[in-house]
Protein backbone atom coordinates (compact mmCIF):
# COMPACT_ATOMS: atom_id res chain seq x y z
CA UNK A 1 0.00 0.00 0.00
CA UNK A 2 1.17 3.51 -0.70
CA UNK A 3 1.25 6.03 2.11
CA UNK A 4 -0.28 9.32 1.08
CA UNK A 5 1.29 12.61 2.12
CA UNK A 6 -0.55 14.17 5.06
CA UNK A 7 -2.51 17.29 4.12
CA UNK A 8 -1.50 20.14 6.40
CA UNK A 9 -3.67 23.27 6.28
CA UNK A 10 -2.18 26.68 7.00
CA UNK A 11 -4.66 29.45 7.75
CA UNK A 12 -4.02 32.88 6.29
CA UNK A 13 -5.57 35.74 8.24
CA UNK A 14 -5.33 39.37 7.13
CA UNK A 15 -1.90 40.28 8.49
CA UNK A 16 -0.46 36.75 8.63
CA UNK A 17 3.23 36.83 7.71
CA UNK A 18 4.55 33.33 8.11
CA UNK A 19 1.88 31.40 6.25
CA UNK A 20 4.14 31.05 3.19
CA UNK A 21 7.05 29.76 5.27
CA UNK A 22 4.75 27.33 7.09
CA UNK A 23 3.42 25.99 3.78
CA UNK A 24 6.97 25.68 2.50
CA UNK A 25 8.10 23.89 5.67
CA UNK A 26 5.27 21.37 5.27
CA UNK A 27 6.34 20.68 1.68
CA UNK A 28 10.03 20.49 2.66
CA UNK A 29 9.20 17.87 5.27
CA UNK A 30 7.16 15.77 2.85
CA UNK A 31 3.61 16.90 3.56
CA UNK A 32 1.02 18.35 1.22
CA UNK A 33 0.59 22.05 2.04
CA UNK A 34 -3.01 23.26 1.86
CA UNK A 35 -3.68 27.01 2.06
CA UNK A 36 -6.75 27.89 4.13
CA UNK A 37 -8.49 31.27 4.23
CA UNK A 38 -9.73 32.95 7.41
CA UNK A 39 -13.09 33.92 5.92
CA UNK A 40 -13.98 30.48 4.60
CA UNK A 41 -15.65 27.90 6.76
CA UNK A 42 -13.88 25.09 4.97
CA UNK A 43 -10.88 23.13 6.20
CA UNK A 44 -10.65 21.37 2.81
CA UNK A 45 -10.29 17.94 4.36
CA UNK A 46 -6.91 18.57 5.94
CA UNK A 47 -5.32 16.21 8.47
CA UNK A 48 -3.83 18.98 10.62
CA UNK A 49 -4.08 22.76 10.92
CA UNK A 50 -1.32 25.30 11.45
CA UNK A 51 -2.14 28.83 12.64
CA UNK A 52 0.90 30.80 11.46
CA UNK A 53 2.74 33.79 12.83
CA UNK A 54 2.21 37.39 11.91
CA UNK A 55 -0.01 40.24 13.00
CA UNK A 56 -3.55 39.09 12.28
CA UNK A 57 -5.93 42.05 12.03
CA UNK A 58 -3.00 44.32 12.84
CA UNK A 59 -2.82 42.90 16.36
CA UNK A 60 -5.49 45.52 17.15
CA UNK A 61 -7.08 45.34 20.60
CA UNK A 62 -4.94 42.35 21.69
CA UNK A 63 -2.83 39.91 19.67
CA UNK A 64 -5.17 37.25 18.33
CA UNK A 65 -8.30 38.79 19.88
CA UNK A 66 -10.05 39.48 16.59
CA UNK A 67 -8.69 36.49 14.68
CA UNK A 68 -10.23 34.09 17.18
CA UNK A 69 -13.67 35.17 15.93
CA UNK A 70 -12.76 34.64 12.25
CA UNK A 71 -15.21 32.28 10.49
CA UNK A 72 -12.58 29.55 10.01
CA UNK A 73 -11.88 29.44 13.75
CA UNK A 74 -15.24 27.85 14.50
CA UNK A 75 -14.14 24.90 12.38
CA UNK A 76 -10.64 24.88 13.84
CA UNK A 77 -12.08 24.70 17.37
CA UNK A 78 -14.35 21.80 16.37
CA UNK A 79 -11.43 20.11 14.56
CA UNK A 80 -9.30 20.41 17.71
CA UNK A 81 -12.21 19.07 19.75
CA UNK A 82 -12.19 15.90 17.65
CA UNK A 83 -8.56 15.31 18.67
CA UNK A 84 -7.06 16.40 15.35
CA UNK A 85 -3.64 18.13 15.44
CA UNK A 86 -3.58 21.91 15.66
CA UNK A 87 -0.32 23.87 15.90
CA UNK A 88 -0.25 27.59 16.66
CA UNK A 89 2.99 29.44 16.04
CA UNK A 90 3.64 32.90 17.51
CA UNK A 91 0.52 34.85 16.52
CA UNK A 92 -1.14 31.45 16.09
CA UNK A 93 -0.27 30.66 19.71
CA UNK A 94 -1.81 33.97 20.74
CA UNK A 95 -4.96 33.08 18.79
CA UNK A 96 -5.18 29.66 20.49
CA UNK A 97 -4.91 31.31 23.92
CA UNK A 98 -7.50 33.93 23.03
CA UNK A 99 -9.88 31.26 21.77
CA UNK A 100 -9.56 29.32 25.01
CA UNK A 101 -8.01 26.22 23.39
CA UNK A 102 -4.88 26.81 25.46
CA UNK A 103 -4.53 28.42 28.89
CA UNK A 104 -2.85 31.76 29.57
CA UNK A 105 -2.19 34.79 27.41
CA UNK A 106 0.72 36.55 25.72
CA UNK A 107 1.62 40.09 26.72
CA UNK A 108 4.34 42.61 25.83
CA UNK A 109 7.91 41.39 26.32
CA UNK A 110 9.43 42.28 29.66
CA UNK A 111 12.12 44.29 27.82
CA UNK A 112 9.53 46.19 25.75
CA UNK A 113 11.74 45.30 22.80
CA UNK A 114 10.96 43.19 19.78
CA UNK A 115 13.25 40.16 20.10
CA UNK A 116 14.57 38.44 16.98
CA UNK A 117 17.18 35.74 17.45
CA UNK A 118 17.82 32.02 17.65
CA UNK A 119 17.02 30.50 21.04
CA UNK A 120 17.39 27.09 22.64
CA UNK A 121 14.33 25.29 23.91
CA UNK A 122 14.23 22.42 26.34
CA UNK A 123 11.68 19.81 25.37
CA UNK A 124 9.45 19.03 28.35
CA UNK A 125 7.23 16.28 26.96
CA UNK A 126 7.02 14.00 23.97
CA UNK A 127 3.25 13.52 24.41
CA UNK A 128 2.15 16.04 21.80
CA UNK A 129 1.48 16.20 18.08
CA UNK A 130 4.76 18.07 17.52
CA UNK A 131 7.15 16.40 19.97
CA UNK A 132 6.67 12.71 19.23
CA UNK A 133 10.12 12.70 17.67
CA UNK A 134 11.79 14.41 20.63
CA UNK A 135 12.99 13.30 24.04
CA UNK A 136 12.17 15.26 27.20
CA UNK A 137 15.27 17.12 28.37
CA UNK A 138 16.82 17.55 24.94
CA UNK A 139 17.46 21.05 23.63
CA UNK A 140 16.59 22.27 20.14
CA UNK A 141 17.41 25.55 18.44
CA UNK A 142 14.66 27.60 16.81
CA UNK A 143 14.35 31.34 16.13
CA UNK A 144 11.99 33.69 17.93
CA UNK A 145 10.74 37.02 16.59
CA UNK A 146 8.09 38.72 18.64
CA UNK A 147 7.24 41.81 20.64
CA UNK A 148 4.45 40.24 22.65
CA UNK A 149 5.63 36.80 23.63
CA UNK A 150 5.59 36.94 27.41
CA UNK A 151 3.35 34.04 28.38
CA UNK A 152 1.40 34.75 31.56
CA UNK A 153 -1.47 33.01 33.32
CA UNK A 154 -3.62 33.24 36.39
CA UNK A 155 -2.13 31.52 39.46
CA UNK A 156 -4.70 28.71 39.05
CA UNK A 157 -3.83 28.23 35.37
CA UNK A 158 -0.10 28.23 36.09
CA UNK A 159 -0.59 25.64 38.81
CA UNK A 160 -2.61 23.44 36.46
CA UNK A 161 -0.18 23.85 33.55
CA UNK A 162 2.69 22.67 35.74
CA UNK A 163 0.90 19.93 37.68
CA UNK A 164 -0.63 18.41 34.53
CA UNK A 165 2.63 18.71 32.58
CA UNK A 166 1.13 20.93 29.90
CA UNK A 167 4.43 22.73 29.30
CA UNK A 168 5.95 21.59 25.98
CA UNK A 169 8.97 23.88 25.65
CA UNK A 170 10.93 26.16 27.99
CA UNK A 171 13.53 28.75 27.02
CA UNK A 172 16.87 27.34 28.09
CA UNK A 173 20.60 27.33 27.50
CA UNK A 174 22.17 25.11 24.87
CA UNK A 175 22.80 22.60 27.66
CA UNK A 176 19.13 22.66 28.57
CA UNK A 177 19.47 24.76 31.71
CA UNK A 178 16.34 26.79 32.36
CA UNK A 179 17.10 30.11 34.06
CA UNK A 180 16.22 33.77 33.87
CA UNK A 181 19.33 34.60 31.84
CA UNK A 182 17.86 32.52 28.99
CA UNK A 183 14.35 33.94 29.24
CA UNK A 184 14.02 36.28 26.25
CA UNK A 185 10.67 37.83 27.11
CA UNK A 186 9.90 37.34 30.80
CA UNK A 187 7.52 34.40 30.30
CA UNK A 188 6.37 32.75 33.53
CA UNK A 189 8.52 29.69 34.31
CA UNK A 190 10.37 30.29 30.98
CA UNK A 191 7.40 28.83 29.16
CA UNK A 192 7.80 28.98 25.37
CA UNK A 193 5.07 26.52 24.39
CA UNK A 194 2.17 24.63 25.91
CA UNK A 195 -0.32 21.93 24.98
CA UNK A 196 -3.88 21.05 25.82
CA UNK A 197 -4.71 18.03 28.00
CA UNK A 198 -4.96 15.66 25.03
CA UNK A 199 -1.75 16.93 23.45
CA UNK A 200 -3.32 17.47 20.03
CA UNK A 201 -3.26 21.26 20.37
CA UNK A 202 0.12 22.94 20.82
CA UNK A 203 1.07 26.61 20.78
CA UNK A 204 4.55 28.08 20.90
CA UNK A 205 6.16 31.47 20.37
CA UNK A 206 9.31 30.24 18.54
CA UNK A 207 9.10 29.60 14.80
CA UNK A 208 9.78 25.98 13.77
CA UNK A 209 8.73 26.85 10.19
CA UNK A 210 11.82 29.08 9.93
CA UNK A 211 14.06 26.23 11.10
CA UNK A 212 13.73 23.39 8.61
CA UNK A 213 16.20 24.41 5.90
CA UNK A 214 19.91 23.95 6.80
CA UNK A 215 20.84 26.51 4.13
CA UNK A 216 19.31 29.38 6.07
CA UNK A 217 19.78 28.59 9.75
CA UNK A 218 19.16 26.08 12.51
CA UNK A 219 17.06 23.00 11.81
CA UNK A 220 15.37 22.59 15.19
CA UNK A 221 11.99 22.87 13.51
CA UNK A 222 12.39 19.66 11.52
CA UNK A 223 11.42 17.21 14.29
CA UNK A 224 8.32 19.30 15.09
CA UNK A 225 7.07 19.11 11.51
CA UNK A 226 8.07 15.44 11.21
CA UNK A 227 5.98 14.71 14.33
CA UNK A 228 3.10 16.84 13.07
CA UNK A 229 3.04 15.05 9.73
CA UNK A 230 2.92 11.67 11.41
CA UNK A 231 0.30 12.76 13.96
CA UNK A 232 -1.73 14.10 11.04
CA UNK A 233 -1.91 10.71 9.40
CA UNK A 234 -2.66 8.89 12.66
CA UNK A 235 -5.37 11.42 13.39
CA UNK A 236 -4.71 11.48 17.08
CA UNK A 237 -2.09 13.17 19.14
CA UNK A 238 -0.34 10.55 21.16
CA UNK B 1 -33.97 54.08 19.61
CA UNK B 2 -31.59 56.21 21.56
CA UNK B 3 -27.84 56.43 21.17
CA UNK B 4 -25.93 55.85 24.39
CA UNK B 5 -22.26 56.71 24.71
CA UNK B 6 -20.04 54.40 26.73
CA UNK B 7 -16.44 54.34 27.78
CA UNK B 8 -14.77 51.01 28.38
CA UNK B 9 -11.57 51.06 30.42
CA UNK B 10 -9.26 48.06 30.16
CA UNK B 11 -6.22 47.65 32.38
CA UNK B 12 -3.71 44.90 33.06
CA UNK B 13 -4.52 43.01 36.23
CA UNK B 14 -2.77 44.05 39.40
CA UNK B 15 0.19 41.77 39.99
CA UNK B 16 0.93 41.31 36.29
CA UNK B 17 4.02 43.16 35.20
CA UNK B 18 3.18 46.14 33.01
CA UNK B 19 6.27 46.85 30.90
CA UNK B 20 4.66 49.88 29.27
CA UNK B 21 3.75 51.34 32.64
CA UNK B 22 7.27 50.73 33.85
CA UNK B 23 8.79 52.49 30.82
CA UNK B 24 6.46 55.47 31.23
CA UNK B 25 7.33 55.57 34.94
CA UNK B 26 11.05 55.68 34.14
CA UNK B 27 10.49 58.47 31.64
CA UNK B 28 8.49 60.50 34.17
CA UNK B 29 11.22 60.00 36.71
CA UNK B 30 13.84 61.12 34.17
CA UNK B 31 11.82 64.30 33.64
CA UNK B 32 12.00 65.07 37.36
CA UNK B 33 8.71 63.61 38.59
CA UNK B 34 10.41 61.32 41.04
CA UNK B 35 7.30 61.21 43.25
CA UNK B 36 5.34 58.94 40.88
CA UNK B 37 5.30 55.49 42.44
CA UNK B 38 2.83 53.66 40.20
CA UNK B 39 2.10 53.89 36.48
CA UNK B 40 -0.23 51.50 34.68
CA UNK B 41 -1.02 51.85 30.98
CA UNK B 42 -4.40 50.64 29.78
CA UNK B 43 -6.89 51.08 26.97
CA UNK B 44 -9.81 53.41 26.57
CA UNK B 45 -12.53 52.33 24.14
CA UNK B 46 -15.38 54.71 23.30
CA UNK B 47 -18.61 53.20 21.99
CA UNK B 48 -21.87 54.69 20.68
CA UNK B 49 -24.63 52.12 21.05
CA UNK B 50 -28.15 52.33 19.65
CA UNK B 51 -30.64 50.65 21.95
CA UNK B 52 -34.26 51.04 23.06
CA UNK B 53 -33.22 51.89 26.60
CA UNK B 54 -30.28 52.33 28.91
CA UNK B 55 -30.56 48.95 30.64
CA UNK B 56 -30.40 47.08 27.32
CA UNK B 57 -27.48 49.15 26.09
CA UNK B 58 -25.53 48.63 29.31
CA UNK B 59 -26.11 44.89 29.28
CA UNK B 60 -24.88 44.69 25.69
CA UNK B 61 -21.74 46.69 26.39
CA UNK B 62 -21.01 44.54 29.44
CA UNK B 63 -21.16 41.47 27.21
CA UNK B 64 -18.93 43.12 24.59
CA UNK B 65 -16.45 43.99 27.33
CA UNK B 66 -16.29 40.40 28.52
CA UNK B 67 -16.30 38.61 25.15
CA UNK B 68 -14.05 40.78 23.02
CA UNK B 69 -12.86 44.04 24.52
CA UNK B 70 -10.96 42.45 27.41
CA UNK B 71 -9.25 39.18 28.19
CA UNK B 72 -10.18 38.06 31.73
CA UNK B 73 -6.90 36.14 32.07
CA UNK B 74 -4.82 39.31 32.02
CA UNK B 75 -7.14 42.29 32.18
CA UNK B 76 -9.69 44.06 34.35
CA UNK B 77 -12.45 45.94 32.59
CA UNK B 78 -14.78 48.74 33.66
CA UNK B 79 -17.76 50.03 31.73
CA UNK B 80 -18.73 53.66 32.22
CA UNK B 81 -21.86 55.11 30.68
CA UNK B 82 -21.23 58.66 29.66
CA UNK B 83 -24.52 60.01 28.35
CA UNK B 84 -27.53 59.46 26.17
CA UNK B 85 -27.00 61.36 22.95
CA UNK B 86 -29.87 63.46 21.60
Amino acid sequence: MTVRAPRIGVVTFPGSLDDRDALRAVATMGGEPVPLWHAERDLRGVDAVVLPGGFSYGDYLRCGAIARFAPVMEDVVAFAGRGEPVLGICNGFQILCESGLLPGALIRNRSLRFVCRNVWLRVETSLTCVTNDLTPGEAIQIPIKHGEGQWVATPEQLERVESESLVVFRYASRAGIVDDAHNPNGAMHNIAGIRNEAGNVVGLMPHPEHAVDPDVGPTGGQPLFASLLRAALVGTAT
Amino acid sequence: MTTFAFEVLVSLKEGLSDPQGKAVGSALSALGWTNVSGVRVGKHIALDVDAPDEVTATAQVQEMAQRLLSNPVIEDVRVLEVEAKP
